[in-house]
C-alpha cells in the first residue's frame, strides 16, 4: 500500500472535500441540460412543479426521473413504477460495494451521506481517481452534481413557460438519447452486446405476441425483459467477460 | 397530489437503499460468482430494454421518434460527449418536426 506514505492519518477534510468539488465539475456542466431536459419533460406532462423539484432533490436519479414521468403519463401503477425504479437502480448496488472497498473512511454518518450521491458518472469519477480513498473527496464530487442537477431541474421547470411547444414536445426523445449514448459504446464486447440483444428480442416478443392476448404494462415488461436477459447472460458467458 | 408525492419517497427509498446497504454492510460480504456476473449485466439489459420499444413512441410522431433515435445512435457511436448526443437527438427531432 504506497498510497499510506503520503496521505497523513486524517488528510485535512476541507481541502480534500474542495478537491472532489472541482473533480465533479465535467460532472455538473453535464447533468445540467439533462435535468433541464427532465424539467421540460415533466412540464409537457403537466406534472407538478413541487412534484418535479422534490424528485430531483429527494431521488437524484436521472433514468429513475425520466421512466417514473414516463410510465405516470402511460397509466402504470405505483407499484410497477416503484419495482421498476428498484431494478433501474439494482446497478448502483455494485457501484457502492466497489467503493466501499476503496473508501477508507469508517464514519457511517459520511457514508451515508455518500451513498447518496452515488450515481453513473459520479462513479465513473471515482473509480478513476487516487484521492477517491478520502471519503470527503468523494462527498465532495457527489455534493457539485448533486447541486447542478437541481439548479438544471429549476431551470428547466421554469423555463418551459417560454419555450415553444414543439419545442417541449422533441424533449422526450432527451431520455432515450441519454440511454442510448450510454449503451452504443457498450455494445462493441460481446456478451454486451448478446444480453442487450436479448433484452430487445424479450421486449418485442412481450410487446407484440403475449400483450395484444394478456394485456402487461410497460414497467413489467422492462422487468421480465431485464431479469430474463441478464440472468441467461449470467448463465452463459461464464468467465469474467461480463463488464 | 399527496399521493405523488407518497411516490416520490417511495422511489427516494428504492434508489437509497441499494446505494446505501453496500457501503455499509459489504465490506465483508463476499457476493457469489453468479450473482456478480448477473449484476454486472443489469445495466445493459435494463438500457436495452428501456430503449426499445420505448423510444419509439417518445415523440409526437413514430418518424421523428425514429430519427431521433438514429441521431443519437450515430453520434453515440463517434463517442462524442453524452451531453451532445442528447441535445443532438432533441434538435434532430425539432429540425424533423418543423420540416
Amino acid at each position: 500500500m504506497v498510497t499510506s506514505i503520503q496521505s497523513t492519518p486524517s488528510s485535512s477534510p476541507r481541502p480534500t472535500f474542495r478537491a472532489g468539488l472541482r473533480a465533479g465539475i465535467p460532472v455538473a456542466i453535464g447533468y445540467i441540460p439533462i435535468a433541464i431536459a427532465f424539467g421540460l419533460l415533466a412540464q409537457s406532462f403537466h406534472l407538478p412543479n413541487v412534484i418535479t423539484l422534490s424528485m430531483s432533490f429527494l431521488i437524484f436519479a436521472g433514468a429513475s426521473q425520466f421512466i417514473t414521468v414516463q410510465l405516470l403519463m402511460t397509466g402504470s401503477m405505483y407499484w410497477e413504477i416503484i419495482l421498476t425504479t428498484f431494478i433501474l437502480n439494482s446497478r448502483h448496488f455494485l457501484m457502492s460495494a466497489s467503493l466501499s472497498q476503496r473508501i477508507e473512511s469508517t464514519s457511517r454518518k459520511l457514508l451515508a451521506a455518500i451513498a447518496f450521491g452515488v450515481t453513473d458518472e459520479t462513479f465513473s469519477i471515482a473509480s478513476t481517481r487516487k484521492e477517491a480513498s478520502s471519503g470527503m473527496f468523494v462527498l465532495g464530487l457527489n455534493t457539485v452534481a448533486f447541486l447542478a442537477w437541481n439548479v438544471g431541474t429549476w431551470i428547466g421547470v421554469f423555463l418551459a413557460f417560454g419555450l415553444p411547444s414543439s419545442l417541449q414536445a422533441s424533449m422526450g426523445i432527451a431520455l432515450y438519447a441519454m440511454f442510448i449514448g450510454l449503451l452504443v459504446p457498450s455494445l462493441t464486447t460481446r456478451p454486451v452486446f448478446v444480453v442487450a440483444s436479448l433484452a430487445v428480442s424479450i421486449q418485442a416478443m412481450l410487446q407484440w405476441w403475449i400483450t395484444p392476448f394478456f394485456p402487461i404494462s410497460d414497467g413489467i415488461r422492462i422487468i421480465i425483459a431485464t431479469v430474463l436477459a441478464a440472468g441467461i447472460g449470467a448463465l452463459v458467458f461464464k468467465e469474467e467477460e461480463a463488464t | 397530489m399527496m399521493s405523488l408525492f407518497l411516490l416520490v419517497l417511495g422511489l427516494a427509498l428504492v434508489t437509497y437503499l441499494p446505494r446505501l446497504v453496500p457501503l455499509l454492510w459489504l465490506k465483508s460480504l463476499v457476493l457469489p460468482p453468479y450473482v456478480k456476473r448477473f449484476l454486472a449485466f443489469v445495466p445493459y439489459a435494463v438500457l436495452a430494454s428501456l430503449i426499445f420499444p420505448g423510444v419509439l413512441s417518445s415523440t409526437p410522431t413514430f418518424s421523428s421518434a425514429l430519427f431521433g433515435g438514429m441521431v443519437a445512435a450515430s453520434l453515440a457511436l463517434l463517442r462524442v460527449n453524452l451531453v451532445v448526443v442528447v441535445m443532438g437527438a432533441v434538435f434532430g427531432v425539432y429540425i424533423f418536426q418543423t420540416i
